[in-house]
């Protein structure tokens, strides 16, 4: 698990959780999850539309 | 809450709440959860709606409906304008909503109609029996429950997870979902018409819009094809937009999310679940509207669950109807908008300045979209070939 949410820019949109190959995000009340299951494979970060998201 | 019911929708969306409506009208006895503590807020959407979608479901409501406009008009990257009118892009054209209070009006219909609704409730996962989907794991305040239902309407929007708990593959491939960020903006001038910019400057693979609200508010917005997107790429590109093209607007809201633009997936149903509105990815894949699909399927399927509960059979033999019927209605201008929505992928700024040159001197402003890309198709058929098939 190594994408980093950050929470002053994340808008809780939900549009990384639809895009989730691995299923492993979730949008929780104003933030998002990340579980075990994720790839690192990048594509949340990618169509985050304000770059909240970080794959490390 | 019940440990039973004949239907648990999930998500109180435009989608949810017309199936939960409808169900509860007929006799069942239906729950609809929503995860917000606000049911419609924060907003993902431009707002805008056809008139005549809209009246299918809900009579027109001055403390919903923020602004009518005349049409629609649709700018090329070189500025060429090119002016629809009202009745004609049929899409486009009708009005503005304020989906805080629409959101909210639907899931009143639902309650008045009998529907019990429970907010801050979130599902989080489904319960199975034989095969067949049979109710949801649900968290309210920090609780969790199991609900039994005969059968579980997946509402949950773009974010959806009931698709997948259930078994069916909605996940987004990056070209599947346009993602957007939108200013609600004032101190401008309006206009009578909601506007469409194109061309890669704006949104790659996407477009940007400004759709009036009053006389000086707009939703000014844009949305990127995920597959063109980089980090935060939607948000810039608005900003740069606001910097260049209305540098006195004031920003007054700011909405981000994402719309699918795939086209019909394959399955939407299975044995005690259906999907509806985002969450079966029903939104049109040119415009990103997704509100009216959302709503027709919330009534379909609430009508198959109705038909579903009298026969006591939740199980695929009855809920095909629902993918049968959605398919052969609106489902069919979603297939024809996916082929123009890869069309228009492939042409550049300078073939959209040529396509939108050829209507100069066309009276379009009365005609149906369809007529007028068929205009389109005559006088461009190198560029347009692959169209010819959709009329
Ligand atoms: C930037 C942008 C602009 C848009 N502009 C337009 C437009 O101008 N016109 C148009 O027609 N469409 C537009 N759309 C698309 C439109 O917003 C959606 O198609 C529409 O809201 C879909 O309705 P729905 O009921 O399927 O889902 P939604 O309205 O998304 O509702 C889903 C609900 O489910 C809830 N939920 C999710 N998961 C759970 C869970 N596990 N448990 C409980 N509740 C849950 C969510 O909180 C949400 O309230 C736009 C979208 C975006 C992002």
């Amino acid at each position: 698990m190594s994408v980093n949410v950050n929470r002053f820019k994340c808008g809780y949109c939900g549009a990384c959780v639809g895009v989730c190959p691995a299923g492993a995000l979730e949008l929780i009340e104003t933030w998002i999850e990340v579980e075990s299951t994720c790839t690192d494979c990048g594509i949340c970060a990618k169509i985050c539309p304000v770059g909240a998201l970080e794959v490390e | 809450m019940k440990d039973k019911y004949d239907v648990i929708v999930v998500g109180a969306g435009p989608g949810g709440s017309i199936a939960a409506k409808t169900c509860a009208e007929g006799g069942l006895d239906v729950l609809l959860i929503e995860k917000r503590q606000e049911i419609g807020d924060p907003v993902r959407c431009a707002e805008g709606v056809s008139k005549d979608g809209l009246i299918r479901h809900i009579q027109p409501d001055k403390r919903w409906i923020s602004k009518e406009v005349k049409g629609s008009k649709i700018i090329a990257p070189d500025g060429t304008e090119i002016r629809m009118s009202e009745g004609a892009s049929s899409q486009k054209a009708g009005y503005t909503l304020e989906r805080k209070v629409f959101d909210r009006a639907l899931a009143q219909q639902a309650a008045m109609a009998g529907a019990e609704v429970m907010v801050k409730t979130r599902a989080t996962g489904l319960l199975h029996s034989n095969g067949a989907v049979c109710g949801i794991k649900a968290m309210y305040m920090g609780e969790n429950h199991d609900i039994k239902a005969n059968i579980v309407i997946g509402a949950d929007g773009v974010e959806s997870k009931v698709g997948r708990w259930g078994g069916i593959d909605t996940t987004m491939k990056p070209v599947d979902i346009e993602t957007g960020a939108q200013f609600l903006v004032s101190n401008i001038d309006a206009g009578e018409y909601s506007k469409f910019y194109m061309g890669g400057e704006y949104a790659p693979g996407g477009y940007l819009w400004l759709f009036p609200k009053g006389e000086h508010t707009a939703n000014v917005g844009l949305g990127i094809l995920g597959s063109k997107s980089e980090k935060g790429m939607a948000l810039s590109l608005l900003q740069k937009f606001m910097k260049n093209h209305m540098p006195d607007a004031r920003i007054l809201e700011m909405v981000v999310g994402g719309v699918p633009v795939s086209g019909p997936i394959k399955q939407t149903a299975t044995n005690g679940l259906l999907l509806v509105g985002d969450a079966a990815r029903q939104s049109d894949p040119v415009t990103g509207g997704g509100i009216i699909n959302a709503m027709d399927a919330g009534k379909i399927a609430g009508e198959v669950c109705i038909k579903a509960c009298k026969a006591g059979d939740y199980s695929m033999n009855t809920l095909q109807e629902y993918e049968d019927r959605w398919r052969d209605t609106f489902g069919k201008s979603l297939s024809k908008s996916l082929k123009v929505k890869n069309m228009l992928l492939k042409f550049s700024d300078e073939q959209l300045n040529q396509l939108a040159h050829s209507l100069v001197g066309e009276d379009v402003s009365r005609m149906t979209l369809p007529a007028v890309l068929k205009i389109l198709a005559t006088k461009n058929p190198k560029m347009l070939w692959e169209m010819r098939s959709l009329f």
